[in-house]
């Protein structure tokens, strides 16, 4: 798929579809969506940019590789149901905190964390597939 | 066991009242590996920590269900839901004996195995991502022997099937890939009826917390198709543990990967398989495991029977174990369909001893292959001469694996036979005993042929011996601490005796497990 204008689409494609991915992360909290679908959306990005400029261009671009953020995606996961144990209730519970900023009061939570975290597992799994395959049809 | 006259906000639907910190260790066995897998993941390219993060994960593993069963056998099952839901609307975690039990002993064989590997599995396997794929896949166990939900299992089922495959292929040679194939077909269309008859229980019941359906399942009567829903799970689950005629996936595919996986699959997969039928047609559908219990049986007689007539006939080690493995399902299975407190203490004793002995058994081919340069009885010759020790070892995990004393598998068998005399079934006595004369008689053709035969002092064999080498030290303490083990069930049974008597009462009478997940007044 070396098509011009193809080539010059993608980038575009791939920045909005990136940026997408993560409102549907952090949207998915109360409404549909959430971080397996941001996960998907974003894996598919990075799909894209391999089909126009090949693979070694996602690896490079993407720096760690793909394995290396699911692993980390699978722990910022499991360690964010951690902090239970310290407030002495069940595994995972969700445990906010509003900090206040300028005046202004931001909700974190374990919850968002652990979001995070299947976010970057299926970025990470998908990703790798992906490019695996990309990488076989070139051969 | 979720604290008494805790705070409940029911309109929330959410526990408020703080728990116990010990109630973790109903988690901690799921937990632990999974962050010991991501972390490996995380450190993919600095393989010499692999083995060794690896082991620590495993020990502090075994010391955690160590507590769980130690605290399940003093204060009956301890159940904690996850984010604080209220049960049925959270996914529950709950440990009885049967699930600690078989979970310290699964940890305590992966631990032995991990040990073992140090030596087996070389760079490139652990590139390729062994170790990340042992702590999945032991997730994926703990987690299926601990969940207290139906789909839940289903999802540690998924876990531990994909590690699975990736342990299956490391290495990638074509006899790999073609068990491979079967293995994963199988697996899948396995796990596919599991997801559709979980579809349908929930569809039933509007709920799949176990302690629920438990409760339910007693009181909705003819209304709903529960005989479909149990023949369901037979077929699923008889499809996972490799019970005849649905059992021949796994001699085709055991014996292709490194000898470790197959020590790890053979001793731990099909458990999980017998420990789903024990939790579904048990402890759920008790009336409906009634009127398949005369199936159940002949399926059993016929597993049994297949799996020691398939050991008999092959000459490959692991082929031999592979169908060894089939015929133990066979047996667990008998207990099932007993369905008695003595029928099955004596399936769950007889779980527990098989998780180490067919470890034992895959551990012991792995040394004779390094101690003798072949797997196969046709070239393996005078290895008593070459070590008597390992000789004294294949001996006792023999008499293990057959059900002779001083080995662990007599006296689940014992137990086994009395308890189909006493309730008539005299086809599972008779099965019981000649599959064991059969495993004998397969197991004796091992010692004699590898051990006691005599080494041809021609030039092929000077060939051979030149593949042949010193047995690894890990290797050797690793089948040592297994067979301490084994020896510790056959001459010491009574503790084992008592927990599998226990662990068969808490699935008889559910109340205790129920009482865990819903505490008196705060029920569904």
């Amino acid at each position: 798929m070396q098509t011009l204008i193809f080539r010059t689409a993608a980038p575009y494609l791939t920045g909005l579809m990136l940026m997408f991915s993560v409102f549907v992360l952090l949207r998915g909290h109360n409404e549909p969506g959430g971080g397996f679908t941001g996960g998907l959306i974003a894996a598919s990005a990075f799909a894209i940019h391999g089909i126009a400029f090949g693979v070694p261009a996602v690896r490079r671009a993407l720096y760690f590789h793909p394995m290396a953020i699911s692993g980390f995606g699978l722990f910022a996961a499991a360690a964010a149901g951690l902090p239970s144990l310290l407030f002495g209730v069940p595994f995972l519970t969700g445990l906010w905190m509003s900090p206040a900023f300028f005046g202004m009061s931001i909700d974190l939570s374990t919850v968002i964390v652990f979001d995070i975290g299947v976010y970057l597992v299926v970025v990470g799994s998908f990703t790798s597939i992906a490019l695996a395959l990309e990488d076989r049809e070139h051969d | 066991m979720a604290v008494q006259g805790e705070i409940v906000d029911k309109a929330a639907a959410m526990v408020a009242g703080p728990i116990a910190s010990v109630d973790w260790l109903v988690i901690a066995p799921v937990v632990l590996p999974i962050i010991g897998g991501a972390v490996l993941l995380l450190i993919r390219h600095s393989i010499r920590w692999h083995a060794v993060l690896a082991l620590v994960v495993l020990v502090v593993m075994v010391g955690a269900n160590g507590l769980l069963l130690q605290r399940v056998l003093a204060t009956g099952p301890v159940s904690m839901t996850m984010g604080s839901w209220l049960p049925p609307f959270g996914i529950s975690f709950t440990a009885d004996v049967l699930g600690a039990a078989f979970s310290l002993t699964a940890s305590l064989v992966a631990f032995v195995c991990c040990a073992y590997s140090l030596r087996d599995i070389d760079a490139t396997g652990r590139r390729y991502g062994f170790y990340p794929f042992l702590m999945l896949m032991m997730a994926g166990v703990s987690g299926a022997f601990l969940t207290g939900d139906m789909f839940n299992l289903y999802v540690w089922f998924e876990v531990f099937l994909i590690s699975s495959f990736g342990l299956l292929i490391l290495g990638s040679d074509k006899a790999q890939i073609d068990g491979a194939t079967k293995y994963a077909i199988l697996n899948l269309v396995g796990t596919t009826l599991f997801l559709i008859a979980t579809g349908y229980l929930y569809g039933t019941f509007g709920t799949l917390n176990m302690a629920d359906l438990a409760t339910r399942a007693g009181q909705i009567g003819t209304a709903a198709p529960l005989m479909t829903l149990a023949t369901l799970y037979l077929l699923a689950f008889g499809m996972k543990a490799a019970a005849f005629p649905l059992n021949f996936w796994l001699p085709a595919s055991y014996h292709t990967p490194p000898v470790i996986t197959g020590a790890l699959f053979g001793g731990l997969l099909t458990k999980v398989g017998i420990y789903a039928l024990l939790r579904t047609l048990v402890m759920i559908f008790a009336a409906e495991r009634l009127v398949l219990a005369g199936l159940i049986g002949w399926v059993a007689v016929a597993t049994m029977l297949i799996g020691a007539l398939g050991a008999l006939a092959q000459s490959d080690i692991r082929r031999i174990a592979g169908f060894l493995v089939i015929s133990g399902v066979g047996i667990m299975l008998a207990g099932i369909a007993l369905g008695s407190n003595g029928g099955l203490s004596g399936a769950i004793f007889y779980a527990l001893h098989s998780m180490l002995a067919l470890s034992a058994l895959y551990l012991l081919g792995g040394l004779m292959r390094q101690r003798g340069g072949s797997f196969s009885l046709h070239s393996l010759s005078g290895l008593y001469g070459a070590s008597p020790f390992l000789a004294a070892l294949a001996f006792i995990i023999s008499l293990a694996v057959a059900g002779l004393p001083p080995g662990s598998g007599l006296w689940p068998k014992v137990m086994l036979v009395r308890a189909s005399l006493d309730s008539g079934a005299w086809q599972i006595a008779a099965a019981i005993l000649v599959s064991g004369f059969l495993a004998t008689v397969a197991l004796g053709r091992v010692l004699i042929l590898a051990f006691w035969r005599e080494a041809p002092g021609d030039k092929a064999s000077s060939d051979k011996t030149a593949a042949a080498g010193p047995m690894s030290a890990p290797g050797c303490s690793a089948l040592v601490v297994l067979v301490a083990a084994m020896l510790a069930m056959g001459v010491l049974p009574e503790p084992f005796i008592r927990l599998s008597t226990a662990a068969a009462s808490g699935l008889l009478d559910a109340s205790a497990y129920i009482q865990a997940v819903f505490p008196a007044g705060s029920g569904s």
